[in-house]
């Protein structure tokens, strides 16, 4: 897997300065905003569905090829290259749940949780077929490769992107989920699928936008992933997949507030963490799993999660 | 009205859950301006009378005709926007939602402006309580505060017909008085209800007609005060020897 070095602290092991300080931060900052993109994705689909969708993180994979080849084919602009991979992916998000969940919507839950895993490996085996294993290199986009100096710390743009797109990304969302009458009736269905049903709500047709917000929205991380580890291929979801789920169970799954900070605590603690403790580096992934243990063990509900009632 | 003032006819109705045959060829009519209760023990098939009415379960056999037109299988939200609105039991109102929200959902299917701001404004003068507690989570009103949002939930959408699913069950008696004093002011102003109820005396009172339901069949129909004073209604159901 493509992956850049932290900083210049993780290569010698000289102590933090409050320059490389706030520079770790910051990339911090940047990691966690894409996991929080795609965390949302997770949580809105559990939020409604109770169904971890494995899927997910394979649509995020997708989002980057499609972004990779719209631009390679069509010469497009980055952006509306990657708003036009948002587009594609949301219809691969509605074709997942209308093929392979839908029908499964009354049967008991374990059998569409294997079916989300099925779904996942039909996808990165697809890849594997069509575009091949070997990593591809992703053109990065001019705006992610300015340096800028603020107060003497000097940051890549992909630092500072990535965090204000996914800002505004998320506030779209939020204001589609708190603000719209299809978020006011995703909202219900979350809670009560059957009364939703009664208030002449299509609940097949709201599900299928949410899989269409989370999938577009994770096009969307996974094109900034690709900027910022520029080398993408069929398996790389798995790994930022994982992650981003642990953040939404560290949020408290099922909320969406609570994915953006869970990927907010992800993102600055692999980043951080390893910045502190250059020694630890090659622990990195097991701090962020550690964090979830911890989580499942103090806090099984997450940070914003209600505890859980059955419904009955 | 449609044919003679009747609003809803079931015609032989079946209605099987897996294995149970649970409706066992229900027929009845709500005619139209009425007050309609049916009555019987647990498991007699009250609720899946009502759920196969609102689209929520889907009859084997037999029809439902609603104004006029064959609504049987259809989905549930084409049935609200035929015109028939349900209660259901147990509230089932969004305590995550506001009040101001959950009635929305009420009016989600419909686009005149106009008409439903003379709804809320009706339904906030029956139930001056939500207006006072419109900003809140539906999750932190009362008992009786919800199940009375349940009912102007159900009125925004405008219904021809109101189904209502056990709406005096868990409140306290000075409640019990109100919900059926609202149910007979929501009648007054046009609309026709179809109400089960247990507490079969209550319902009986404000009802027009009765239907008896026992084991998946109607087996005894009359006028409410009749039903009331119906020797086997008043050992069944009013626990009178």
């Amino acid at each position: 897997m493509g992956r850049v070095k932290p900083g210049p602290s993780s290569d010698k092991g000289y102590n933090m300065t409050l320059v490389t300080f706030f520079q770790q931060l910051l990339n911090g900052v940047s990691l966690g905003s894409l996991y929080s993109l795609l965390a949302i994705g997770y949580t809105l689909v559990y939020g409604i569905l109770g169904l971890i969708n494995f899927a997910h993180s394979d649509v995020f994979m997708l989002g980057t090829y499609f972004t990779f080849f719209v631009i390679g084919i069509f010469v497009l602009p980055w952006w509306l290259s990657v708003v036009i991979a948002m587009g594609l992916c949301a219809l691969v998000g509605m074709t997942i749940e209308r093929v392979a969940y839908r029908p499964l919507r009354s049967a008991p839950r374990i059998s569409a949780l294997i079916t989300a895993v099925g779904v996942s490996f039909f996808i990165q085996n697809l890849g594997l077929v069509t575009v091949g294993a070997r990593p591809k290199g992703f053109p990065r986009p001019e705006l992610m490769e300015n340096v800028y100096s603020l107060f003497g710390i000097r940051i890549q743009g992909v630092v500072v992107w990535v965090p204000i797109i996914s800002g505004v990304i998320l506030l779209f969302l939020l204001y589609i989920i708190y603000r719209t009458k299809t978020g006011m009736a995703m909202r219900a269905v979350a809670k009560d699928m059957e009364a939703t049903r009664l208030m002449g709500v299509n609940v097949d047709r709201i599900i299928l936008y949410t899989f269409a917000l989370g999938s577009a929205i994770a096009a969307a991380g996974g094109a900034m992933w690709a900027a910022r580890y520029p080398q993408i291929n069929p398996l790389m979801g798995i790994f930022p997949g994982w992650k981003a789920f642990t953040a939404a169970v560290v949020g408290g799954i099922g909320n969406v507030v609570g994915a953006m900070i869970g990927g907010m605590i992800i993102g600055i603690a692999e980043i951080m963490i390893p910045a502190a403790f250059p020694g630890l580096t090659g622990y990195r992934d097991a701090f962020v799993f550690a964090i979830l243990i911890g989580f499942l063990l103090i806090k099984p509900s997450g940070i914003l999660g209600e505890a859980q009632k059955e419904k009955v | 009205m449609s044919e003679n003032g009747v609003v809803l006819r079931l015609e032989d109705l079946h209605v099987y859950y897996g294995g149970i045959h649970a409706l066992k060829g229900i027929n009845f009519e709500v005619p139209a301006g009425k007050i309609i209760a049916l009555i019987g023990a647990n498991g007699a098939g009250k609720s899946t009378t009502l759920r196969s009415i609102a689209g929520l379960v889907r009859p084997r056999r037999g029809k439902i005709q609603f104004l006029g037109r064959d609504i049987t299988g259809l989905p549930a939200h084409d049935i609200v926007k035929n015109g028939i609105a349900m209660v259901p039991e147990g509230r089932r109102i969004f305590p995550n939602l506001t009040v101001m929200e959950n009635l929305a959902l009420g009016h989600y299917i419909r686009m005149d402006a106009e008409g439903i701001r003379r709804d809320l404004e009706w339904v906030y003068t029956i139930f001056p309580r939500l207006k006072e507690r419109s900003w809140q989570r539906g999750g932190t009103l009362s008992g009786g505060e919800q199940q009375m949002l349940a009912v102007a939930r159900a009125l925004m959408s405008n219904p021809k017909l109101l189904m209502m699913d056990e709406p005096s069950l868990g409140l306290a008696p000075l409640l019990v008085k109100e919900i059926f004093n609202v149910i007979s002011e929501i009648n007054r102003r046009g609309t026709t209800i179809l109400l089960i109820e247990q507490n079969a005396k209550a319902a009986l009172e404000v009802a027009q007609h009765g239907y008896v339901l026992e084991t998946g069949k109607v087996t005894l129909d009359g006028e409410g005060k009749a039903l009331l004073n119906d020797e086997k209604v008043r050992k069944a159901y009013l626990g009178e020897e």
